[in-house]
């Protein structure tokens, strides 16, 4: 069981992402940002916007977009 | 101090509300309709002789010994089964009452023995009482004739076939059958009290017997030595066994069990500094007088020789251990942290602490965290158990928290207990269910396993699904989905108190066809037809209960499931009254508390973010710091973070992460990695194997202090002797805290629990003066709800509106394949408690010596496996090996065993899977694969040897 930092950080963001991506109600994009702003420290924020900075592999397209929101862009 | 005595009223109280008035000795009394005779008089202190009564259980009317005498009728009736009536005069003492009440105890008094003076039982006697309050001078019929009492005939030295020996077989208590009257008090506390129904009165008239299973020895019976028998022999039959070695207890104090979640009460029995038995309380409103084989008997953990009572510290984790003084021990470990911060950032230390430890202990350590090493790096072990409670409760209803008091049960119509298993985990309340069941109450059981609620004496489950691991969300969609097609759903309650925009998404959502029971059928292994009846059941069966444990939890979609349940309770208006609700069983003592303290790194205490400034503000006023507006660490990122060298001190109070987190080599690794790693334990844990520093803890009874049980009752745990090691636990966080230049003077809980009301609304009206005064108190307790609050949500929710969520049901990455074919999953066992530091250390071993695997006949055939075969277990993480039992309670397919011993280190096949939105561990779904084996695997060799180079301690 050995995953990249880097890889587990995709992994949990794309499973939230997915819950996000069910709702009817509210945005996915914006939700999926809150909930990683909310819960994750800073640290794997950064870890997760530094992989998006460098091409973003693996992470589905709300996660994604939530992490380019997060980095405020 | 004395003993705290509870008065016996003879038989349980009536709930009518109808009162009746009536004179007993020419006194008037004023009962409710239905009160028996017997507890009339009690009431108004008038004690009438009895032996086979006592309040916990229904009359029985066998000893003859409370009759009484009323005016206008013929007889003497009994009074324990006669009922008030309007009017009636009723005399207890008569010429006639006297001689009929010393006749029948010359009766009994003939068949015992004489022993008084050497009888355990000397000083809490009922027959002994008895004799005295009847005036019982002589015993006319001698001792010579057909008795039970003697091995041989007192006349001609016979062998005497009525006499049977002690029994010893359980390690806690005896059964004497020569001390035995036949009151039916043991069979009956069985049968209504535990509701085991292990005991029964074997033969007629004189030859009458009590009778363990089919006349077994009590060990061999389906005996789950609760000691509801024990507690309620009137004589020396069934005694403790520490009775009989130390002698009655001259003073008590009431306090908390230290194990699960259901939070227990127990008067704590002392002869002085010397524990003599543990008694429950019959005024615990956890517990109503009952308890389990763990909280009434295992505490002998607390004293056992493997208990550590002095610091050590360690250059290494690979050095033997180095006794030294406690200031030495607290300036090396604040030394070493402050070395960390200051080479690499104030974030890179952080704080895990246990749920066994108390409310007090909780709070001091997160706030060690936050106001003295300046990050929310803290987490408690409710992160591995009920983080998704606490995320899906709060999203739904908007408090983290169960909805219901336990004693709710009783107005139950339907029970789904979903992921649990009550009856071995939560036994106290399982108890109380079963109750419920036996009255009638419909029963719905989702659990891939054939737990003993499926079926067990007198208790049978309306429906079982037993799903497919990994397939709750699904199923729980799919009886929505019938609900609302079928049109079941509760409109007027769903328009009045939710919001009826998102229920409508909602409901469109789980009437597609992809939540249909027959879609999701094929991918849970349940019958559609028995989610259709189930959902159907729940939906229209009356007051519907949901009780679910880890088995919802402990997934990759564990918060999902909640907001699932919360979902389905929302939409059939089973919330907001007694008998209905949405009840997580926690698994530890104190893991409401836990969470309730602010121990999760996103939350100060009372559930608010981090980043709330105004919360904020509120602490750094209190505290004299600036605290930081980021979340924190969780127990698995920390690891994660410590792998990749960020994350190099840690504080770990009472929890031994290295069993208990999954995937143990991934933890072990991450320990490996610290440069300090700080463990306060009672024992030597297999974490401490990787630790710098060892405090040494106090057990529950050498210190005071609060647990909130799973009802969210804050309750009491009083300390009953010294700590051995010295220090309460709280103590040693404040001395730890005091050398990083915080200036704590706390000289008692009470004080801590005094900052936590003011900072904390909730708890705004939690004080010890109140607790001492009521005994236990529900939060929320403030100005609006000063007495605290049995239900929630009564008029309307917490955060307003009830929120539906959609619940897309993804399916875990742990897939089945050709090279892991099966399903793993965990629970836990009635005698044994989660890393089992605590039961392994008391005789609880005798009922549970190892894990096992339990396997289905058919997956044991294909790969020739035998009952009590090695076997090994693989699976993506790791490998180990255990004894297999095979056994039909398991599905084909899937694969079950508990994780109560480190060198079955069950977590070492456990993977790294997560719930999304907690990060709590998927340890119920692992795929595995099972082969035949010769013994333990490679690493469990490895392992038992380096804990044992680990707990080397260097001679002086």
């Amino acid at each position: 069981m050995s995953h990249s930092t880097a890889d587990k950080l995709v992994k949990m963001a794309n499973q939230i992402g997915m819950f996000f991506a069910a709702q009817r109600h509210s945005d996915a994009v914006a939700g999926t940002a809150e909930h990683l702003k909310k819960f994750w420290d800073p640290r794997m924020r950064a870890g997760i916007i530094a992989h998006v900075e460098h091409g973003g592999e693996g992470l589905d397209k709300v996660p994604l977009e939530a992490v380019l929101k997060l980095a405020g862009k | 101090m004395s003993l705290v005595k509870e008065t016996d009223y003879g038989t349980p109280a009536s709930k009518s509300e109808k009162e009746v008035t009536l004179t007993i000795d020419g006194v008037s009394v004023t009962v409710p309709e239905g009160t028996s005779i017997m507890r009339a008089a009690m009431e108004v202190g008038t004690e009438i002789p009895k032996l086979c009564a006592t309040d916990s259980l229904k009359a029985f009317g066998s000893c003859r010994l409370c009759v009484v005498e009323i005016d206008g009728r013929y007889g003497t009736p009994a009074s324990c089964t006669t009922p008030v009536l309007p009017g009636m005069s009723v005399h207890t003492q008569t010429p006639r009452l006297k001689a009929i009440r010393r006749g029948v105890m010359e009766l009994y008094i003939s068949d015992h023995p004489l022993d008084c003076l050497t009888c355990a039982a000397n000083g809490d006697c009922e027959l002994q009482t008895m004799a005295g309050a009847v005036g019982l001078r002589d015993v006319r019929y001698g001792y010579d004739g057909a008795n039970h009492v003697f091995a041989r005939s007192r006349k001609d030295g016979a062998a005497n076939f009525e006499w049977m020996p002690k029994d010893e077989s359980n390690p806690y208590f005896t059964y004497d059958p020569s001390k035995c009257i036949v009151c039916n008090r043991c069979v009956r506390a069985c049968e209504e009290t535990q509701g085991t129904f292990a005991l029964t009165i074997d033969g007629r008239g004189f030859d009458s017997r009590v009778s363990p299973g089919m006349a077994e020895a009590f060990m061999e019976s389906e005996c789950v030595s609760c000691g509801a028998c024990v507690q309620a022999c009137p004589t020396a039959t069934l005694t403790e066994k520490s009775v009989i070695a130390i002698g009655q207890p001259e003073h008590s104090e009431v306090t908390t069990c230290a194990y699960c979640g259901v939070g227990c009460t127990f008067k704590a029995e002392m002869r002085g500094e010397e524990i003599v038995r543990m008694v429950p309380w019959k005024d615990g409103k956890a517990n109503h007088g009952h308890s389990c084989i763990k909280g009434r008997f295992a505490y002998g953990y607390a004293l056992h020789k493997e208990r550590v009572t002095t610091p050590m510290i360690r250059d290494k984790a690979t050095d033997p251990w180095r006794v030294v003084s406690w200031e030495e021990a607290i300036a090396f470990a604040a030394d070493r942290f402050k070395k960390i911060i200051e080479t690499h950032g104030k974030r890179s230390v952080g704080v895990i602490t246990s749920s066994r430890c108390s409310n007090e202990e909780t709070y001091l350590v997160q706030k060690l965290t936050r106001a003295g090493f300046g990050n929310n790096n803290t987490d408690t072990c409710a992160r591995v158990c009920h983080s998704p409670t606490g995320y899906g409760l709060n999203q739904a209803f908007g408090t983290s928290a169960g909805t219901q008091d336990f004693d709710s049960v009783d107005d139950s119509d339907v029970i789904l207990v979903i992921g649990a298993n009550p009856t071995d985990a939560h036994p106290v309340f399982g108890s109380r269910m079963k109750k419920r069941l036996r009255e009638g109450a419909k029963l719905i059981v989702v659990d891939p396993r054939r737990i003993d609620l499926v079926r067990s004496p007198h208790i049978e489950a309306n429906h079982h699904l037993a799903l497919k691991p990994g397939t709750n969300v699904a199923i729980v969609t799919s009886l929505a989905h019938v609900i609302v097609k079928e049109g079941l759903v509760n409109e007027a309650f769903v328009r009045e108190r939710c919001d009826w925009d998102e229920f409508q998404d909602w409901a469109a959502f789980v009437s597609d066809d992809r939540n249909s029971p027959e879609e999701v059928e094929k991918l849970s292994g349940v019958p559609a037809e028995d989610i259709r009846a189930a959902a159907r059941l729940y939906a229209t069966g009356g007051r519907a209960a949901i009780y679910y444990g880890l088995g919802v939890t402990e997934h990759s979609q564990g918060s999902t499931t909640v907001m699932a349940i919360a979902n389905l309770a929302m939409a059939t208006g089973n919330l907001g009254r007694r008998g209905v609700g949405v009840n997580p069983l926690r698994g530890q003592n104190n893991v409401q508390g836990s969470c309730d303290m602010g121990s999760f790194p996103h939350e100060l205490p009372g559930y608010r973010h981090v980043s709330n400034d105004a919360v904020r503000e509120a602490f750094e006023q209190a505290w004299g710091v600036t605290l930081d507006n980021e979340p924190g660490l969780r127990i698995p990122n920390m690891f994660d973070a410590a792998i990749a060298g960020e994350f190099r001190g840690l504080y770990c109070q009472g929890e031994d992460i290295l069993q208990s987190d999954p995937d143990t080599k991934h933890v072990s690794r991450a320990l490996e990695a610290m440069d300090c790693v700080i463990v306060q334990d009672l024992f030597l844990n297999e974490t401490a194997n990787y630790a710098h520093v060892f405090l040494p803890g106090a057990s529950f009874l050498e210190k005071d202090g609060t647990f909130t049980n799973a009802e969210r009752r804050i309750q009491r745990i009083r300390k009953v002797m010294s700590p051995k090691n010295g220090y309460g636990d709280w103590e040693i966080t404040q001395m730890l805290a005091k050398a990083f230049g915080l200036d704590w003077n706390y000289t008692h809980p009470s004080e801590i629990m005094d900052e936590i009301a003011r900072l904390t609304p909730t708890f705004k009206n939690v004080s010890y003066e109140k607790l001492e005064k009521d005994g236990s108190v529900q939060w929320p307790c403030n100005d609006a709800a000063p007495e605290g609050m049995p239900i929630m949500h009564i008029e309307g929710f917490t955060r307003g509106k009830g929120k539906f969520v959609i619940t897309e049901y993804v399916p875990t990455d742990e897939k089945t394949g050709p090279r892991f074919p099966l399903l793993l999953t965990t629970g836990r066992i009635l005698s044994q408690y989660n890393v089992g530091a605590q039961t392994r250390r008391t005789e609880n071993s005798r009922w549970h010596e190892e894990d096992v695997l339990e396997i289905h006949p058919h997956d044991a055939e294909l790969r020739g496996v035998r009952d009590g075969d090695w076997v090994r277990i693989a699976s993506r993480a790791g490998e180990i090996t255990l004894h297999a039992k095979v056994t039909d309670r398991v599905a084909p397919g899937v694969v079950y065993t508990t994780f109560h011993h480190p060198l079955s280190q069950a977590n070492v096949v456990t993977t790294d899977n997560s719930d999304w939105a907690t990060n709590c561990p998927e340890y119920k779904v692992t795929a595995v694969q099972i082969s035949p084996s010769n013994g333990p695997t490679e690493w469990q060799e490895q392992y038992r040897e380096m804990a044992e180079n680990a707990r080397r301690v260097a001679a002086e």
